[in-house]
């Protein structure tokens, strides 16, 4: 990985604290994402690692902190704002569009490039027409990196759960993004499709440079890809730093262990 | 402004409102127990109506009939439950909805089939006519029959709510309201629960429609009382028998109100969409309903 | 000639992207359209012009709004009836009150009228879904049929409401005869039905359906729901009132409010259940069979010998209805034309299915 560089902080969370009536999700956690790097959030089951990811992509509000993104420091993200600034993602529970193709599905995530509106897409012919061409061929790009050319005419819906996964993170790469936040992408696969997918993310981050914010539960993924690794608890921080470190530390052994605190 | 007026309007406003609770009662039911709205909820009260009405134009008594058409309702809502509610467990509430709109349709069709097209009339006995007492006393009329209705509706609700917190069915309903797979998962035999609600859901028809069709004859127009029952647990909240009840009176004295008060001002006729526009502004202002749980969507 | 397409090569990604791919299905829609457009308006009756195929294809493109919200969108309506009474009237108006306006022109400003109409009363689809939106649109149906009826000013003064279109006319000739009238119905219908093909396989198409799909998704992907949504609405309901306005002008010359109801809603909705939910040609088959349904089943009361009162048959035409619409809900939710997709898909791979 020695081409690959790091460079300053493109994402810094602030203090964020979220809660839903009266139940805390997140309180008070801090930590920032370097350009380039694969940044992981792990932490036992209802850690709050999706609650951060959603704050992150403004799906969720916090009622306190801020978020440094872009050259702007703000209260909260706009789900539209975070997607036209190059912040795409998965879901934890595969958020594909059921009755659409997969071409169709990886051609929605290009939707911030186009320029025609509705009435020349109605006309077609012309610039509609055009545009969707060389949609077409950046989405073929993405079809190619993945390896999923065989399966572009079929419904989403059909494919094995492994494949689904996979297309949805083609969607996600077809916006060319600049943050891709992954959520547990390799939840529920077997070794195989771990690997592939393992292969595809490091793949993403040395080609395009792409940052990766990444929650996972399987610990021997985590270490081996992440550059740097955040531990939530019940809502809190409890440890920050590089994957051995984290490792090393009493706290992290405790929570996943289920000691007393 | 007559404020004897005033109150009368209030007040039929208000009785006429505990027949659209009565009517949206069961919706509530289907609604907890499948998760959908049941748009033929009002042909199946047609339904009951139709039937009842044409056994005694049989010549049965009016208890011989209403026991049969009891029996013949809680067959049907226990078919619905088996033919059109479990093949579509699984599927999008708009397409369930979807579904009942189909149902209603069917159900429409087969009752006029059975009993004929024409309205018929329904005699329970007691005189859409103003209690005499009470005319007497206060100078206000208020039907007698209305009455009745909101009597048999209260007895109806508790009854229903006592079923509903104190038996083992009525636990094991809420649990399924709550989560199918996590009641499926504890051992609440689901298919057996959906029986009982729809059978009861078919018990409630078969009450508001003996009651509306006593008042306004049985005929086809019944069914749009499913049109009407919308609003109601719009505005209540379609998860809660509380509500219907609010929502129901709320929507019964306000298009009665507005049809007095506001409906001279537009040319009349205002009754067939105030429930409507109410039922939106409480959409927009509380989209659960004044009774309804908060939904919060997880992803 | 087999049907099959083994041998037509897609070299580029615009062949790809065609609307028949396959060319056995181009060749049958130019004889299709070669038929309807050429041979159709010399050889039919009159009653078949004006009784069948005009109500048909207006019909029809009422159900393609309605698919644009329903079937794409995933926006539930029962108020298509109202946004055809909306473009009726308003037709009727700008033709009444514009001396001299283009017929055409004031069918596309009724339709925009009803598309008007349509994003007022979609507004409520931005906070609630499902059959809460069901209300909302029950409200426009009500509420419009009631203010069409009370404001004499809409129908000219005319008693309750009653309009009666005037001659269609453009570039001086007079469409009046049923062959005519069927050629300007057909051509506007064919129109709109390849554009709205277009607006479907671009991204305004993948906007409805993804915010149908997971509307939560759609919009972290960077699909604005308001103007999605608000956007079929406008589209659906100027279709809808495109064939409202031709449903006065072409097919029944004089409306009355009280004509757009509920009923009509509810068969407009069944005709996209039993055609296909998000389909193009589901709309148009659809349509065909709830229309021409009651007819057949007239034809074989009368070959079999079965007497049967009016009342009993249109009970049992009800019946029929609503068993289909339960059926297809359960058994195949993308309706006929998905059906008619899966014959097409066993027959490429006839006679050897492994």
């Amino acid at each position: 990985m020695s081409e690959r560089t790091i460079g300053g902080v493109i994402l810094d969370l602030r203090n964020i604290s979220l809660s839903f009536g009266g139940v805390k999700a997140l309180t008070d956690i801090s930590f920032d994402v370097r350009e380039g790097e694969v940044r992981a959030i792990i932490g036992p089951n209802g850690a709050g690692k999706s609650s951060m990811l959603n704050v992150i992509n403004g799906v969720y509000r916090p009622q306190q902190g801020q978020i440094a993104f872009h050259g702007k420091t703000r209260h909260d993200m706009d789900t539209h704002e975070a997607a036209a600034q190059g912040i795409a993602r998965t879901f934890q529970n595969i958020a594909l569009f059921k009755g659409m193709s997969v071409l169709d599905n990886i051609m929605t995530g290009r939707n911030l490039k186009i320029k025609t509106n509705f009435l020349q897409q109605a006309i077609w012919w012309g610039p509609a027409r055009r545009e969707e061409i060389e949609q077409r061929r950046k989405v073929e790009e993405v079809i190619d990196f993945l390896e999923i050319q065989h399966i572009r005419k079929t419904p989403v819906g059909r494919l094995p759960y492994g494949l689904q996964k996979r297309v949805e993170l083609a969607r996600a790469l077809a916006a060319e993004p600049k943050i891709l936040l992954l959520d547990e992408p390799m939840a529920g696969m077997n070794v195989e499709e771990k690997q592939d997918m393992c292969r595809f993310i490091l793949d993403v981050n040395e080609q395009f440079g792409t940052t990766v914010v990444l929650i996972e539960h399987d610990m021997g993924v985590v270490m081996d890809l992440s550059d740097r690794v955040v531990v939530l608890d019940y809502g809190r921080k409890i440890a920050d730093g590089l994957p051995d470190e984290v490792r090393g530390n009493p706290e992290v052994i405790s929570a996943y262990l289920g000691q007393a605190h | 402004m007559n404020w004897q007026a005033f109150i009368e309007v209030l007040v039929g406003g208000l009785l006429s409102g505990v027949m659209y609770s009565l009517v949206a009662l069961g919706f509530v039911l289907i609604y907890k127990a499948s998760g959908v709205f049941n748009f033929a909820q009002g042909s199946m009260l047609f339904f009951a109506a139709m039937t009842c009405a044409g056994l005694v134009g049989k010549g049965l008594p009016l208890w011989a009939a209403a026991l049969v058409s009891l029996v013949v309702m809680v067959a049907l809502g226990l078919a619905v439950e088996k033919f059109v509610l479990r093949p579509m467990v699984a599927q999008p509430e708009i397409s369930l909805f979807m579904a009942t709109i189909g149902l209603s349709f069917v159900i429409d069709g087969l009752a006029q089939i059975i009993w004929g097209s024409t309205a018929m009339k329904l005699d329970l006995g007691v005189e859409d006519m103003p209690l005499e007492a009470l005319m007497d006393k206060t100078g206000i009329a208020v039907s007698q029959f209305d009455l009745l209705a909101a009597a048999v509706a209260a007895v109806l609700v508790s009854g229903l709510a006592v079923f509903f917190s104190k038996t083992k069915v009525g636990r094991a309903l809420r649990a399924v309201a709550d989560d199918h797979q996590a009641a499926l998962a504890v051992g609440i035999p689901l298919q057996r629960i959906w029986g009982i609600v729809w059978g009861v859901a078919g018990f409630v028809a078969l009450v508001a429609g003996m009651l509306w069709g006593a008042r306004n004859g049985v005929q086809f127009a019944l069914t749009s009382l499913a049109l009407k029952a919308l609003p109601v647990l719009i505005i209540g909240g379609f998860t809660s028998v509380p509500g219907a009840i609010v929502g129901g009176l709320i929507v019964g004295a306000s298009e009665k109100l507005a049809e007095v008060y506001i409906g001279p001002h537009v040319g009349g006729g205002i009754e067939a969409w105030f429930p409507y526009i109410l039922a939106l502004g409480v959409l927009l202002i509380r989209p659960e309903g004044l009774f309804g749980e908060k939904i919060i969507r997880r992803i | 000639m087999f049907y099959r397409e083994a041998g037509q090569y897609k070299t580029s990604y615009a062949d790809d992207g065609q609307i028949f791919p396959i060319r056995q299905d181009r060749y049958a829609i130019a004889v299709l359209l070669l038929v309807a457009f050429v041979v159709v308006p010399f050889t039919a009756s009159a009653y078949l012009l004006s009784g069948i195929l005009i109500p048909c294809l207006i019909i029809s493109l009422a159900a393609l709004g309605l698919n644009i919200l329903t079937g794409y969108a995933g926006q539930l309506s029962l108020g298509t009836a109202a946004f055809m009474a909306v473009g009726a009237f308003a037709s009727y108006n700008f033709v009444l009150r514009i001396p001299g306006i283009p017929l055409l022109l004031a069918f596309a400003l009724a339709g925009m009228v009803a598309a008007f109409v349509g994003i007022i009363f979609g507004l409520p689809s931005l906070r609630v879904r499902g059959f809460y939106l069901a209300a909302s649109t029950l409200a426009t149906q009500f509420f419009i049929v009631w203010c069409l009826t009370k404001f004499s000013w809409l129908s000219n003064n005319s008693s309750s409401g009653i309009i009666t279109a005037q001659p269609m006319q453009i570039l001086g000739y007079t469409f009046s005869s049923p062959a005519s009238k069927y050629l300007l119905v057909l051509s506007i219908v064919a129109v709109m039905a390849l554009a709205l093909k277009n607006l479907v396989r671009s991204n305004t198409g993948r906007a409805w359906m993804a915010i149908r799909d997971m509307d939560m998704a759609a919009e972290v992907i960077g699909f604005p729901p308001m103007r999605t949504k608000l956007l079929a609405f406008a589209v659906s309901s100027f279709y809808c009132g495109v064939a409202g306005a031709l449903y006065a002008y072409a097919f029944l010359g004089t409306v009355e409010p009280d004509g757009f109801s509920l009923d009509l809603s509810f068969r407009v909705l069944f005709m996209i259940i039993i055609g296909g939910l998000g389909s193009i040609s589901g709309s148009f088959i659809g349509a065909g069979f709830v229309f021409l349904m009651p007819i057949a089943l007239n034809m074989f009361f009368g070959a079999t010998g079965i007497h049967m009162p009016e009342s009993v048959k249109s009970n049992l035409e009800q019946m029929i209805f609503g068993g289909l619409i339960i059926f297809f809900l359960i058994v195949e939710p993308h309706g006929l034309a998905r059906l008619w997709q899966i014959t097409k898909e066993k027959l490429r791979i006839w006679p050897f299915p492994h």
